[in-house]
């Protein structure tokens, strides 16, 4: 599939207010802290950010998690207290209490307006106390939920080693690995013979372990070999990134990670949609092996019987409709998955479309459309979610996937919903989680299903 | 700057929407950046809220920044305005507006000429006020002004009901068995026979507010939200309030004795001595209990209480007065109240904390090693890591502080919902010292049944490894089904690839 053969203009594209619920970006932390082990998170906002960080990594908060929020107060707004001298007092506290392999700053909104200069303050601090520290401006003037990943990768991506120093990489983590005695090393052992000659190819964005193993397995099949992942289990542990390395996104909210490894790196991005749903997975390892120039192997079987293993999913979804608030930038290659499987999709909020990096998601989702007779969906960007709530009102959608503002009180007007942010924390990559999806996916009409009949759908008094 | 992972109290912000969204037909405008509307997600997953939350965004980004919000401020508030209908439009500031110093309060203005609802403007600052101080704070403000619309409009109602009457100040939503505790004070009210003229602001309408003054006293359940407008309406009208918490049975004959005094001052003859009596020996349990020989069993067990004001003044007095039980420390987290928390409890424990820093109650709990604790969430957390069993009375709470079942705090039936809140924490725990004793329940090896117990097939180092990364909950049911697919297939080194060859083909 290329960028040719699919006609852009077919697929209608809109835009609204920007007035929706999403979360704010700084909840990447939940996340990235238990991705990089070694890693310390550093909020640098207000009690409105720890708020939010508190409340919505719910009992996560109680593990003693590797992040903590520098809380400004007034005197840091009104400049009385020198930023240099407080951030330096706050990181010796981690540096000592936790002794991370690297502090990651976190710029929020208030870091923003006072226009504090994290970029400036770290390198010179970073000699100071001899640990690294990253800045990602992950706020909410800039960016929605998911994107916090994506400023905070985009930002590691500068801090890849390159082969010139990779004898103080291995240095580091031989050092690593001594301190880590004992512990496994989570590569799959492989030898190289197993492998295809082919240009090094590294992989962007944070998945759990085991979804890494998964789609590391799944291109060892085709006979090609990952050389890294961005981000790795440790940060010790970044991969080496090279002038004309080939790199491949996972997730389709990476266009930053994306343009940095192109632009700084000099990298070369394979354009593929994204390892969502058997079809999604199927055309991501393809796109990467023609890329490197691999004929792939046994693909079509292999979609094939996953998509035979769905099928008791799949009947329940057949024909019915979904609509989609928009609000974690999964949107097209959800959507994209469930028209395959026989939805029809009403509209595809999404909270920001980048058309080049999702350009081959978007190729597919269209041709998807027109295979499966699906009516081609609004693209709606910066979507309103009053606007929308009408919307849904008048097409009385068999699903909507929405943020917890909107699911109970829609749930009240006999409108099934699923919590769209379970798709950011559950397993969804890949041939052997397209299962989870549809786990997901079918979940309330398999709910409506079982109460079927009660008569106690609609419990608002005003419909 | 200073290094934090928890806060007992939000932002100020949070106060101001939970008291604009407590009332019917008001609406809250946040101004505020995309990620900010965070309270509607609370409030709809921890209230089980069926209606949309009456809350929206005027939201702050790069625009904004260069441009000013003006314009986008007032679009927002004239388009609820033609959408919703609301009767108020609470103009909400957020840390974010506290340092871009707009004119917020000219945004008002020039909205509220076009539109048919009220618009005001929270009087709340970001960095000198936290959750439960603007909630006081946005609660007068909003009496204030209808009263004050009231006068204007001459339909101001001060003359007094025939009958004895009440408004009840304070319930929220999002505060913690707040639900409950109107329906029980609403119950004692009737019991005693007092009209409830207005519960401000859990459902009221603001159109009501003017009748406020026709009420003979106020009752302030709670200390951190309602003092303010109770004081406001004291001064205007003279309306004398009541502000003694009814939690526990002690304290609660001591407010309704209060409120006797009110009533008979401005002419009633009520005397509800007899009523307390009754409901003490024989509706309430909390009495009884505490001369019955499970109550005895406590007595002089050592317990910390920490929480807002309100709940860990009361339940201090509760467990040391009622109970018998030794408060080793009682500890508050509203630091801008601290005086009255000493107040309060300095009788009833050794040693009074007030702190806002977790880390600081947390060592305070492993010092004194409790029989229990009876805290917030974190409090609870600081007890399964120490073994310590947690009652939780206050917030910060999550979901299942929101019961579905009746669980009021206050009042008679509130006293026997405590009684049985703090005797269960103690047996818990010596039931898990007496196992420890005695060595334990004997099963602790569970013993495994079926096939995959003493298997014929192998695992291999990876596959194991990859095996033990799958939560603990399912891992059992993944190695049955993995073992299946094996054998079936006459696998018998089980690798990674097999451990997911299995996944896909039994969707395990
Ligand atoms: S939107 Fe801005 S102020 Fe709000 S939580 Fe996010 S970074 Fe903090």
């Amino acid at each position: 599939m290329t960028l040719a053969e699919a006609a852009p203009q077919a697929l209608n594209f809109d835009c609204e207010t920007g007035n929706y619920h999403t979360f704010c970006p700084i909840s990447c932390v939940a996340w990235l802290y238990q991705k990089i082990e070694d890693s310390f998170f550093l909020v640098i906002g207000t009690k409105t950010c720890g708020y939010f960080l508190q409340n919505a990594m719910g009992v996560m908060i109680f593990a003693e998690p590797r992040y903590a929020m520098a809380e400004l107060e007034e005197g840091d707004i009104s400049a009385q207290l020198n930023d240099y001298n407080e951030l330096k007092r706050l990181c010796e506290q981690i540096k000592r209490d936790r002794n991370p392999s690297v502090i990651v700053w976190i710029g929020t909104c208030t870091t923003e307006i006072i226009k504090m200069d994290l970029e400036g303050l770290a390198p010179k601090l970073e000699g100071e106390i001899g640990i690294p520290i990253v800045v990602a401006r992950a706020n909410g003037l800039d960016y929605a939920f998911t994107q916090g990943e994506d400023t905070v990768l985009a930002a590691m991506a500068a801090r890849c080693p390159t082969k010139v120093v990779e004898s103080e990489t291995e240095e580091r983590n031989a050092i690593q690995k001594l301190l880590n005695f004992g512990r496994k090393k989570d590569e799959i052992a492989a030898t190289d013979t197993e492998y295809k000659d082919h240009a090094p190819l590294v992989l962007f964005g944070s998945l759990p372990d085991p979804v890494v193993t998964q789609l590391t397995l799944e291109l060892k099949r085709q006979g090609i070999k990952v050389s890294g992942w961005l981000p790795a289990k440790r940060y010790t542990e970044l991969p080496v990134i090279e002038e004309g390395y080939y790199v491949a996104g996972v997730n389709p909210f990476l266009s930053r990670t994306a343009t940095t490894l192109m632009r700084r790196r000099k990298c070369k991005l394979i354009g593929a949609p994204f390892p969502i749903g058997p079809d999604g997975t199927r055309a991501w390892v393809e796109k990467i092996c023609t890329v490197l120039g691999i004929e792939p192997q046994g693909l079509a079987e292999r979609e094939a019987q996953i998509w035979e293993s769905l099928e008791d999913y799949l009947q329940l979804i057949r024909g019915k409709s979904v609509f989609f608030m928009g609000d974690n930038l999964l949107e097209i290659s959800l959507a994209r998955f469930l028209v395959r499987c026989g939805m029809t999709v009403q509209e595809i909020g999404i909270p920001y479309m980048d058309k080049r990096y999702q350009a081959a998601e978007l190729a597919l989702l269209e041709s998807t459309c027109n295979e499966m007779g699906s009516p081609l969906p609004t693209i709606m960007e910066k979507p309103d979610n009053y606007n929308q709530l009408q919307r849904i009102q008048d097409l009385q959608p068999n699903l909507v996937i929405t943020g917890m503002a909107h699911a109970n009180p829609l749930e009240a007007r006999g409108i099934s919903t699923k919590w769209s942010v379970e798709f950011t924390f559950a397993q969804i990559h890949g041939f052997s989680n397209a299962r989870d999806v549809l786990e997901l996916v079918t979940r309330p009409l398999r709910r409506n299903q079982a109460l079927a009949n009660l008569g106690w759908e609609k419990l608002v008094a005003d419909v | 700057m200073k290094l934090a992972y928890w806060m007992y109290a939000g932002p100020a912000h949070i106060g101001t929407l939970r008291i604009a969204s407590s009332f019917k037909n008001v609406h809250g405008i946040m101004h505020a950046p995309i990620g900010d509307d965070y309270f509607n997600v609370m409030r709809s997953m921890l209230e089980r809220e069926r209606n949309f939350t009456p809350v929206t965004t005027s939201v702050v980004d790069r625009h904004v920044l260069s441009r000013g919000s003006q314009e986008k401020v007032v679009d927002n508030i004239t388009r609820k305005d033609s959408e919703e209908h609301p009767d108020l439009i609470v103009l909400t500031p957020t840390c974010t507006s506290s340092i871009l110093q707009e004119d917020l309060e000219n945004f008002v203005e020039r909205a509220s000429q076009t539109t048919v609802s009220d618009v005001i403007l929270a009087d709340v600052n970001h960095y000198r006020v936290n959750e439960l101080q603007a909630a006081d704070r946005t609660l007068e403000q909003i009496i204030q002004f209808y009263i004050a619309k009231a006068r204007k409009n001459g339909d101001l109602v001060t003359a007094k009901t025939p009958e004895p009457s009440v408004n009840i100040l304070g319930p929220t939503t999002l505060g913690f068995h707040n639900q409950h505790d109107v329906r029980e004070l609403r119950k004692l009210m009737a019991d005693l026979g007092i009209t409830i003229n207005a519960v401000i602001p859990d459902g009221a309408s603001v159109n009501d507010l003017k009748t406020l003054p026709q009420a003979w006293f106020n009752l302030v359940p709670y200390r951190e939200i309602g003092p303010l407008t109770a004081r406001y309406l004291q001064q205007e009208f003279n309306q004398p309030f009541v502000d003694i918490t009814p939690m526990g049975v002690v304290e609660t004959a001591r407010c309704i004795r209060q409120i006797q005094t009110l009533l008979n001052q401005q002419g009633a003859t009520v005397n509800y001595e007899d009523f307390i009596q009754s409901q003490t020996l024989h509706v309430s349990q909390a009495a009884w209990f505490s001369r019955s020989i499970d109550c005895q069993n406590l007595t002089g067990k050592k317990a910390v209480v920490f929480g807002d004001n309100t709940h860990a003044a009361a339940i201090t007095k509760i467990l040391s007065r009622e109970m018998g039980i030794h408060v080793a420390w009682a500890g508050t987290y509203c630091k801008y109240d601290g005086d009255w928390f000493r107040e309060q409890v300095k009788d009833f424990c050794d040693e009074v904390i007030i702190t806002d820093d977790h880390g600081a109650i947390g060592d305070a709990i492993a010092r004194v090693e409790p029989a229990a604790i009876f805290g917030t969430q974190m409090e609870r957390h600081v007890g399964k890591r120490l073994d310590t069993p947690c009652g939780v009375i206050a917030a910060p709470i999550h979901i299942q502080n929101f019961p579905i079942g009746y669980k009021p705090f206050l009042g008679y039936e509130g006293s026997n919902q405590i009684v049985d809140l703090i005797y269960n924490s103690f047996t818990l725990g010596m039931e898990d010292h007496l196992l420890e004793i005695f060595g334990g329940h004997d099963t602790k090896e569970v013993i495994h049944k079926g096939i995959s117990a003493d298997s014929d097939l192998n695992w291999t180092s990876d596959g194991l490894a990859e095996l033990n990364k799958i939560p603990g909950f399912v891992r059992s049911k993944v190695k049955r089904n993995t073992e299946k697919f094996a054998r079936e297939r006459n696998i018998s080194h089980i690798n990674v690839e097999v451990l997911y060859a299995a996944k896909e083909a039994v969707g395990a």
